[in-house]
C-alpha cells in the first residue's frame, strides 16, 4: 500500500512519512479492546507454558530507573539478569538490562560476554523535552559507554501539536546517533489519549528507522496495557506487509504476572506470528516479573504453588 | 492443533516456536446428561402418550448423548390444556409482583448453573464453549432478569393502554441458540401474564429440557411453561391447536410461511423472526482492523448458523485487496475443532443435513464461477464439520449471494459508491441485519435511515441484549423481540 | 322555467395522481339508499392494481424521505380541503344512506388533523433508547414500512376510510386503497381531494370496485409490505390472510364497532403497527 512511498533505506524522507500518517487507518476502540480480551481468554497447553514462561524470561529487560539507583544495586541486578534462578542453570538469562545513562559503565562491566545486552534510557527521558543537541549527545555517550540498545521517548510535545514533522526528524537523527545501537522509541501511550494516536504514532516511528517501539516509560499511571500493545501490533504487522522489514514492540508499565507476561506473547503470536516470538524482536520491559516467571515455572515443573521467599530479590 | 505452527510457517523461526493451545479444559462431568426424558408438562416430566421417542446426539462426534420424547398431537394437547389451566386458575391473575419473582429465580438459577447449561449447549449443539459460555448462557439469564423487572411495570409500558395478556403462547425455536432463544420466547410470555408451551429444535432439546428443572425448582405454578420435544409434527400440533392465543416463531423462511397460511383467519397472534442475507459494508475509511473482526464474528460466530450472520461482505473497491488480504491471514488463525475446547472458534456444524445443506449452496458457488478460498483445515473425522469459508468474485445474482446458507461461508462482493452499496444491500427480500463500518458518522447515519433491515450494527457487528430490540423487516419475520417492544406482541392492548 | 340541467361526475380510479378509467373498461353501478342509480365509477382489474402498486412504491422512496414535519403539514392541509368539500361529502354520504352525513364528514376531517399531528410523534411513544450492557449507544426509531394495501370498511364510508388511511400514511408509507364497494363515491372525492392537495403523486392510490376480487391480488402481491384487512369480509378472511404468507406481509384488521368513538377508533398504535422498529448500534469510545 505504501510502495510508493519514497524510502531511504529503513527511513522515509519526512514528507512521505507524514503523508503516510494521513492514510493509517483509524480504529475503533471498542473492537480493539473486545479483541484484546478475548484474546486474553486463551489458554496454551502445559509444554508450551513451560515453553512460553522461558520465552517470557529470554524477552525480559530488565529495569531499574530510579534516581536512586547506585552501582551497587546495578552489580546485584546484573546478576540477577545473567542468573535468574541461581539454583537452577536451565532457567536461561534476559535479554538486556535498561538502566540511566550514568550507571551503563557499571554494567557493561558485569554484562561483559555474558550475552545480556545493556539498554540504556538517553534523550531527556522520561519526558524527551530537553535541548534536541543535548539529547542526541547523551544517547552518543551512553553508546560510547557501551550500551547497545538505546531507549529514548517520542517528543509527545511535537507530536501532539501536530508538528510531526519534528517529532520524525528527531527520531531519524537519535537513530544516527545510536549508530550500531539497536533504538527502541518509547510513545508513551498513556499521554497520546486515543488508539488512532497511538497507531499513528507507531507508524510515525517505524518509518523514522526506529527498531522497536515501545509503549510506556514506566513513569506516569498509565503503563501496558493489552489493548493499547494489540494496536501497536496490527501497526507493526502492516508496516511489514507495507516495507518487508519488521519493526520489534516492546512492553513496560506494570507488567508483573507471569500471566500477563503470557497473555502478551499470545497477542505477538495471534497478530505478529511466530516471526516476532524472539528477543530480537519482543521484548517486556519489567522487574517484579521475574521473580513471578520463576515461580510459575516452578510451580507448573513441581505442581505445587510457589511462595516468594524461595525466589532472591535483587 | 500442533499443525497451526505449519501453516503459518514463514521462516525458520517458527520450527522452534512449540505453540499450542490447550485443549478441552472445560469438563463434561459438570452436567449429567439423564438416559432418557419425557415431556415436561403441568411441571412434571411424563412419558408421551405417542410411545415415541427419538434419539439426541453429539455433532461433534455423533455418539447419541440421550432419548428424547415425541410429543404427538394428543401430548401437545394435554399440553396446551395444562398452559390453558394454569392460565386461567392463578398465572393471569396474579400480582405482577408475583410472576416478577419467578422469573428472578429463574434468571439467578440459569447464571448459577450456567457453566452446567454452557456446556450442555455445546455439547448438543456443536457451538464453541466460549459462545456458550460468554454470550448464551449470560444472555439467556439477563433476559429473565431484564423481562422480570417488567412484570409490574406493564402499565407504564403502553400510554394510555390497558395491558391484558393473551393466554396460551405456542413458541417453537431454532437449533443454532437453543437455551437464549427459549430466554427469548419464555420471558416476556410469562412477564406480560401468559403461560407458554415451548417447542424446542429437534436437534437441540437438551438445554430446554434442563431448564424444565429450574423451572421446577423455582416452583412455578405447574402448566405455567410446558416443554414438548419433537420435529415438524409436534410445531405444526402446536401452532394449530385451538387453545393457542399467540404463536411465535423463530427459524426459516419456508417454515414461517408455512405457519403463517396455517393460522390465517384464526385470530391468533403471531410474531416470526426468520431468515436474512446481511450486508456487511465495509468503506474504505473504516477501521480496517476491527472490521476484520467484525466481518469474521458477523460470519464465522456459531459456525454462521446465525439468523443475522453478516454473509454477504460488500468491501469498497478501493481498499478491497487489503482486506482481502488481512480476512485471508485471519481465517487461517481460526481453530475449527472441539466445541468443549476453549481456544476453539468455530465448531462443529449442528446437524448432516444442515452440512449438507452448506455442502450443496458452496458446490453452487463454485458451479457459478465465484472464487472460493478456505484456509488448511484439519477436520475431525467424526462429526459434521465444514472449514471457514469465503468466495470473491461473486455477483449478485449467484445463490451464495442471495440464498441464507446458514454457515461459515461468507460471500464477498465489491462496490464504489455509498448509493451502490445501498442498492445492493437492500436488494434481497430479506431484512433482518445490516453492518456499516466508516469512520465518517454522516455516512452511518444516512446509510442507517436507508438500510432496510431491522438491526443496523455500525462499526460493530453480531451484538445482543435483553434491552434492545431484535426483528426484521421484510421477508425475515415480523413483530420484535428484546426491549419495550418486545412486549408488545403478548399484548392485548385495550383503550383506557 | 325548466331548471338548468346538472352536469355529472365521472367516478374513476386514482393512480400516480391521475384519474384513469380501468384498463379493463369496466364500470359497475351504484346505488343510494332509495335504490336510484348514483353512478358507474370504474371497476378496477388485477392490472389497475399492479399499476396502484408500482406507482405507490415509486412515490414512497421520495415520501418517507420527507421530513415529519412536512409529512405533518401536507396532511394537515387535506384536512383544510376536506373542510372546503365539506358540503359536497355531506351530499354523497346522504345520498349513500348515511345515517348521520354532518356528523360523519366532521368526525372524518377531525380525525384526519388528529393524525396528521402524529406525523413527529409517534417516534416518542415507540421510540426508545436501549441501555445495553456493554460500551455501546443503542437506540430504536420507527420508520415507515413501504407499501401498505387497504381495503376499506364498507361502512362508513368515509369515516371507515379516513380512519384507516390516515394513520397508515402519515408516518411515510405509500398506500393502494380498496375502496368501499358499495359506497365508492367520497372515496373518489376523496381522491380528488389529494390531487388537489399536496400529498405526492402516487403516494396515495385509490380503486373501486369489486373488493373480493381486488383484495386477493392485493394480499399476494410481492412488493406490498403490508395490508390492512378491515374491509375484508369475514368468510373471505381465511383465504386472504394465507395469501400474505407470500412475503410475509403484515397484516393489521381493525375491529371498531364504533368508528365515531375516539376512544377505539383512533390510536397511535394504529400508526405504530405499519411502521417497522430499527434498532442502532455504535459503540462508544475515545
Amino acid at each position: 500500500m505504501a510502495t510508493d512511498i519514497e524510502r531511504v533505506s529503513d527511513q522515509f524522507s519526512s514528507s512521505s512519512a507524514v503523508a503516510l500518517l494521513g492514510r493509517v487507518p483509524s480504529v475503533d476502540a471498542v473492537g480493539l479492546e473486545e479483541r484484546a480480551a478475548s484474546l486474553a481468554k486463551r489458554s496454551i497447553k502445559r509444554e508450551s507454558k513451560l515453553w512460553a514462561l522461558d520465552l517470557a524470561i529470554r524477552c525480559v529487560d530488565l529495569t531499574t530507573l530510579e534516581g536512586s539507583d547506585t552501582p551497587g544495586k546495578i552489580v546485584a541486578m546484573c546478576a540477577k539478569a545473567v542468573r535468574p534462578d541461581p539454583t537452577d542453570p536451565s532457567i536461561p538469562s534476559v535479554a538486556a538490562v535498561c538502566l540511566y545513562p550514568a550507571l551503563v559503565p557499571v554494567a557493561v562491566g558485569q554484562l561483559k560476554s555474558t550475552g545480556v545486552h545493556v539498554a540504556s534510557v538517553a534523550g531527556s527521558f522520561p519526558s524527551g523535552l530537553g535541548p534536541l543537541p543535548g539529547r542526541l549527545d547523551e544517547i552518543r555517550a551512553a553508546v560510547e559507554m557501551g550500551a547497545d540498545e538505546i531507549d529514548i521517548v517520542l517528543n509527545r510535545s511535537a507530536f501532539l501539536a501536530g508538528r510531526y514533522r519534528q517529532a520524525f526528524e528527531e527520531i531519524v537523527a537519535s537513530k544516527e546517533a545510536c549508530g550500531d545501537a539497536h533504538l527502541k522509541t518509547i510513545l508513551e501511550i498513556g499521554e497520546l489519549g486515543s488508539y488512532d494516536v497511538i497507531r499513528r504514532a507507531s507508524v510515525l516511528a517505524m518509518a523514522a528507522g526506529t527498531d522497536f517501539i515501545k509503549n510506556s516509560t514506566g513513569k506516569i499511571g498509565v503503563g501496558a496495557t493489552l489493548p493499547g500493545a494489540l494496536c501497536m501490533m496490527e501497526a507493526a504487522r502492516d508496516f511489514f506487509h507495507q516495507t518487508g522489514r519488521r519493526v520489534g514492540v516492546k512492553v513496560a508499565g506494570g507488567v508483573r504476572q507471569a500471566k500477563q507476561a503470557i497473555q502478551y506473547l499470545v497477542l505477538v503470536y495471534e497478530t505478529l506470528g511466530a516471526e516476532w516470538m524472539t528477543p530480537d524482536r519482543f521484548r517486556i520491559g519489567a522487574s517484579t516479573l521475574l521473580n513471578d516467571l520463576l515461580m510459575q515455572i516452578h510451580k507448573e515443573r513441581s505442581g505445587a504453588y510457589q511462595g516468594p521467599d524461595y525466589f532472591t530479590i535483587d | 492443533m500442533g499443525d497451526e505452527i505449519e501453516r503459518r510457517d514463514k521462516g525458520a523461526v517458527t520450527a522452534t516456536v512449540p505453540w499450542e493451545y490447550a485443549a478441552a479444559p472445560e469438563s463434561k462431568e459438570i452436567v449429567r446428561i439423564q438416559d432418557r426424558y419425557g415431556l415436561f408438562i403441568e411441571g412434571r416430566f411424563v412419558d408421551p402418550l405417542s410411545g415415541r421417542t427419538f434419539e439426541t446426539i453429539n455433532p461433534a462426534t455423533e455418539e447419541t448423548l440421550s432419548v428424547v420424547s415425541e410429543a404427538g398431537p394428543e401430548d401437545v394437547d394435554l399440553a396446551v390444556r395444562a398452559a390453558e389451566k394454569a392460565w386461567e386458575s392463578s398465572w393471569r391473575d396474579l400480582p405482577g409482583r408475583e410472576r416478577a419473582k419467578y422469573l428472578y429465580r429463574i434468571a439467578r438459577s440459569l447464571q448459577e448453573r450456567s457453566r452446567e447449561f454452557a456446556v450442555l449447549e455445546s455439547l448438543n449443539g456443536g457451538k464453541p464453549i466460549k459462545e456458550s459460555r460468554d454470550v448464551d448462557l449470560p444472555l439467556a439469564a439477563a433476559h429473565f432478569f431484564y423481562y422480570a423487572g417488567w412484570a409490574d411495570k406493564l402499565a407504564y409500558a403502553f400510554p394510555n393502554r390497558e395491558p391484558r395478556p393473551l393466554g396460551v403462547a405456542g413458541q417453537v425455536i431454532p437449533w443454532n441458540f437453543p437455551i437464549l432463544m427459549a430466554a427469548w420466547k419464555l420471558a416476556p410470555a410469562l412477564a406480560t401474564g401468559n403461560t407458554a408451551v415451548l417447542k424446542p429444535a429437534e436437534t437441540t432439546p437438551l438445554t430446554a429440557l434442563l431448564l424444565a428443572e429450574v423451572i421446577q425448582e423455582a416452583d412455578l405454578p405447574p402448566g405455567v411453561v410446558n416443554i414438548v420435544t419433537g420435529a415438524g409434527e409436534t410445531g405444526a400440533a402446536l401452532v394449530n391447536h385451538p387453545g393457542v392465543a399467540k404463536v411465535a416463531f423463530t427459524g426459516s423462511t419456508e417454515v414461517g410461511k408455512i405457519i403463517r397460511r396455517a393460522i390465517a383467519g384464526t385470530g391468533k397472534r403471531l410474531t416470526l423472526e426468520l431468515g436474512g442475507k446481511a450486508a456487511n459494508i465495509v468503506f474504505e475509511d473504516a477501521p480496517i482492523d476491527q472490521a476484520i473482526e467484525g466481518i469474521v464474528n458477523g460470519i464465522y460466530f456459531n459456525q454462521g448458523h446465525v439468523c443475522c450472520a453478516g454473509s454477504r461482505l460488500l468491501v469498497q473497491e478501493s481498499v478491497f485487496e487489503p482486506v482481502l488480504d488481512k480476512l485471508k491471514e485471519r481465517l487461517g488463525t481460526l481453530r475449527v475443532g472441539d466445541p468443549l475446547d476453549k481456544n476453539t472458534d468455530v465448531g462443529a456444524i449442528n446437524s448432516a443435513a444442515q452440512l449438507s445443506r452448506i455442502k450443496e449452496l458452496v458446490e453452487s458457488g463454485i458451479q457459478e464461477g465465484a472464487e472460493i478460498y478456505q484456509p488448511e483445515c484439519h477436520l475431525p473425522e467424526r462429526g459434521f464439520w465444514f472449514c471457514p469459508t469465503l468466495f470473491t468474485g461473486v455477483s449478485q445474482s449467484h445463490r451464495i449471494a442471495r440464498e441464507e446458507i446458514f454457515g461459515p461461508v461468507l460471500s464477498i462482493l465489491t462496490f464504489r459508491t455509498p448509493e451502490e452499496a445501498l442498492e445492493k444491500a437492500n436488494n434481497t427480500p430479506y431484512g433482518l441485519s445490516a453492518g456499516v463500518w466508516t469512520e465518517k458518522g454522516s455516512r452511518i447515519l444516512w446509510m442507517t435511515q436507508r438500510l432496510r433491515a431491522g438491526v443496523i450494527w455500525a462499526n460493530t457487528f453480531n451484538r445482543f441484549d435483553p434491552s434492545s430490540p431484535f426483528g426484521g423487516y421484510k421477508e425475515s419475520g415480523f413483530g420484535r423481540e428484546g426491549g419495550l417492544h418486545g412486549l408488545e406482541p403478548y399484548l392485548d392492548l385495550v383503550p383506557r | 322555467m325548466m331548471d338548468r340541467l346538472d352536469v355529472r361526475k365521472t367516478y374513476k380510479l386514482y393512480i400516480g395522481g391521475a384519474f384513469p378509467r380501468s384498463e379493463s373498461g369496466r364500470s359497475y353501478p351504484v346505488f343510494g339508499a332509495d335504490r336510484q342509480l348514483l353512478a358507474r365509477p370504474a371497476r378496477a382489474s388485477r392490472k389497475d392494481l399492479r399499476d396502484a402498486v408500482r406507482a405507490a412504491r415509486e412515490a414512497w422512496k421520495g415520501w418517507t424521505m420527507q421530513t415529519a414535519f412536512n409529512r405533518g403539514q401536507v396532511l394537515y392541509r387535506v384536512a383544510e380541503l376536506l373542510q372546503g368539500r365539506r358540503a359536497q361529502f355531506v351530499q354523497e354520504l346522504r345520498d349513500a344512506g348515511a345515517p348521520e352525513p354532518e356528523r360523519e364528514v366532521d368526525a372524518s376531517i377531525d380525525r384526519w388533523v388528529w393524525y396528521a399531528g402524529w406525523s413527529d410523534k409517534v417516534h416518542h411513544v415507540l421510540g426508545t433508547v436501549n441501555p445495553v450492557a456493554g460500551p455501546y449507544f443503542n437506540f430504536t426509531f420507527p420508520e415507515s414500512m413501504g407499501v401498505v394495501g387497504i381495503v376499506a370498511p364498507e361502512t362508513p364510508a368515509l369515516l371507515g376510510l379516513v380512519s384507516r388511511l390516515a394513520p397508515a400514511v402519515v408516518t411515510g408509507n405509500s398506500l393502494v386503497v380498496v375502496a368501499s364497494e358499495s359506497r365508492p363515491l367520497p372515496a373518489i372525492t376523496l381522491a380528488e381531494v389529494l390531487a388537489t392537495s399536496d400529498v405526492p403523486p402516487g403516494v396515495i392510490n385509490v380503486l373501486t370496485g369489486f373488493t373480493r376480487e381486488l383484495t386477493p391480488w392485493l394480499a399476494s402481491h410481492m412488493d406490498v409490505n403490508a395490508i390492512d384487512l378491515t374491509g375484508v369480509p369475514e368468510d373471505q378472511l381465511d383465504e386472504v390472510e394465507a395469501m400474505t404468507a407470500g412475503n410475509v406481509k403484515r397484516t393489521v384488521r381493525a375491529r371498531v364497532d364504533d368508528w365515531f368513538d375516539d376512544a377505539v377508533a383512533q390510536s397511535p398504535y394504529a400508526v405504530t403497527a405499519l411502521m417497522e422498529m430499527k434498532t442502532v448500534w455504535h459503540p462508544m469510545g475515545a
